[in-house]
């Protein structure tokens, strides 16, 4: 067990994600930065599915209760253990009583924590993902218990990965979504010229971008949608659907986000610049 | 053998978008249900795949790997040439109660003085139809029902409220529905359904399915309150009657 002695800004749990229930409007939540979260998973030879603590913009003070081997990834974020500043992407012992401390962001979004063999809080239609009204809450709170099974010994095959960082990155790969012939040039050239600001609405939902395009009067009949989808409102506005997104949508689909361009943007905030790059079908 | 003519499209790089004529009909929903039962059954790998139906389209996800899309696509087209129609349907209507008194009812009042009739005429319509479920989707346990009487056509409010009661009963434009929680809304509430609509716990946590059908029954507040009571406790019975004897 840990206890949260300060939750942070937006903190939950999350595995890959809630399978089998798209067609009853349950997303797929799960890691927004799965290509983070997947790494430090496997450094600390853990089940890919193995749930981690998904922190945002500001991150929680944390005490251990069991000791344990933990690792940490996605954005920069200088992080104490025990007042000793501890280095991302590297294996570090905890033990009982240690406190855990997030300081300030310097780069990226979304940081993650993961603990030898996972968190271990309850699994709600087959996942561990906290995403309301399926989990009770939908962040932990300050205060909050989560569960994990202590781990005295453990001899890692790799105790530290460099990462080729991708927190820098301004370019979303994308291909084309089921509505995109229907655009029409004027607003082709502008989707793909140049660069759009994060607006603040940004969440595990969506990320509405600041900048708009020509608006359009098409009309469709509800279909579904995907982590990494691009829908186009009337006004001209594009929505980014995320891993907490809405399953079915009317607007129209133009532009679909590749894995990795969704994991780009999980680390974008309010403000951050990103471009649509069409991949070549 | 079907005879729509349906278009098969990549959707990224995990899922396939196949759709039929972009029409609300009952036939074109029914063709697809068949077909998404065929695919499940006989066709993929079902821990593999998510099967979205939704009005004119089915999507299909791969939850892990890339898809081969153009091998796929030749199956899929292979897949809907054969014979799946003769499938047997499992279909149920369900009667729903709502409570239209004022207290949940709130925009009652102004519904019907906007459509020209009395707020009575306007839950004996509401009640009289069977609704179609051609989509589930917006929110966990949000359905899409097809089939308001037109004379019960009215556009959405010009202000969305903030906070809409979980199970508000809401009418805007060609639509009726449910709010399956408690959300920011901009249909005009005319009354609540005492059943709850999403339930995490249960194995299968939305008990309707895309195909189903729903018919509303107007109930009085001490029956409402004793549903409530019922099923927070787990013992309130729903009402379902098979369709397709």
């Amino acid at each position: 067990m840990l206890r949260l002695l300060k939750s942070g800004f937006f903190t939950s749990i999350q595995d890959e994600g809630r399978f089998g229930y798209l067609d009853k409007g349950v997303p797929v939540s799960g890691f927004m930065d799965s290509f983070s979260a997947t790494k430090i998973n496997l450094l600390l030879e853990n089940e890919p599915n193995a749930a981690l603590m998904e922190m945002t913009m500001t991150g929680p003070t944390i005490e251990f209760e069991a000791p344990t081997y933990i690792c940490l990834g996605g954005a920069e974020i200088s992080v104490t253990l025990n007042n000793n500043p501890i280095q991302h992407y590297k294996i570090h012992k905890v033990e009982a009583g240690d406190i855990l401390s997030y300081g300030r962001l310097k780069k990226g979004f979304r940081n993650y924590l993961a603990v030898k063999d996972g968190f271990k809080t309850d699994s709600i239609l087959m996942s561990r993902s906290q995403y309301f009204p399926v989990t009770i809450k939908n962040c932990l709170s300050d205060r909050a218990e989560v569960p994990y099974d202590g781990v005295s010994i453990f001899e890692p095959k790799i105790s530290e990965i460099k990462v080729d960082s991708f927190l820098d990155e301004t370019i979303l790969e994308v291909s084309k979504g089921p509505e995109f012939e229907q655009l029409h040039d004027k607003q082709l050239e502008r989707l793909f010229a140049g660069e759009f600001n994060v607006a603040k609405e940004n969440n595990r939902m969506a990320y509405q971008l600041a900048d708009t395009i020509e608006g359009h009067q098409l009309t469709m009949l509800t279909s579904a949608t995907l982590p990494g989808t691009v829908q186009l409102t009337p006004s001209g506005r594009l929505i980014i659907l995320m891993k907490d997104g809405q399953t079915t949508g009317g607007y129209p689909r133009i532009l679909q986000l590749s894995d990795k361009a969704i994991s780009v943007l999980a680390q974008k905030k309010f403000g951050d610049a990103i471009a649509f790059k069409l991949l070549r079908a | 053998m079907s005879d729509y003519s349906i278009s098969i499209r990549q959707f990224g790089v995990h899922a396939i978008l196949v759709e039929w004529p972009p029409k609300v009909e009952e036939s074109i929903l029914d063709d697809i249900l068949l077909f998404s039962k065929h695919l499940k059954q006989n066709c993929l790998d079902q821990s593999a795949w998510e099967i979205v139906p939704s009005y004119n389209s089915i999507t299909l996800i791969h939850r892990k790997s890339p898809i081969a899309f153009s091998e796929l696509r030749t199956d899929i087209t292979k897949w809907y040439a054969e014979d799946f129609t003769s499938e047997s349907r499992e279909r149920f209507l369900w009667r729903l109660p709502v409570c239209y008194d004022l207290e949940f009812g709130i925009d009652l009042p102004e519904v019907a003085e906007r459509l020209k009739m009395s707020i009575g005429e306007v839950i004996e319509l509401h009640t009289a139809s069977r609704y179609t479920v051609y989509g589930i989707g917006f929110l966990p346990g949000f359905m899409y029902l097809g089939g308001l009487p037109s004379k019960l056509e009215i556009p959405r409010r010009k202000e969305p409220r903030l906070k809409v009661q979980k199970g508000a009963v809401g009418l805007a434009g060609k639509q009726t529905g449910i709010y399956p929680q408690e959300s920011p809304g901009g249909w005009n509430i005319i009354g609540n359904c005492s059943v709850a609509m999403f339930n995490p716990g249960n194995e299968d946590p939305c008990f309707v399915n895309v195909g189903d059908k729903v018919q509303f029954y107007a109930i009085e507040k001490a029956e409402y309150d004793l549903h409530k009571i019922e099923g927070e406790v787990g013992i309130y019975k729903l009402e379902k009657i098979k369709l397709d004897a």
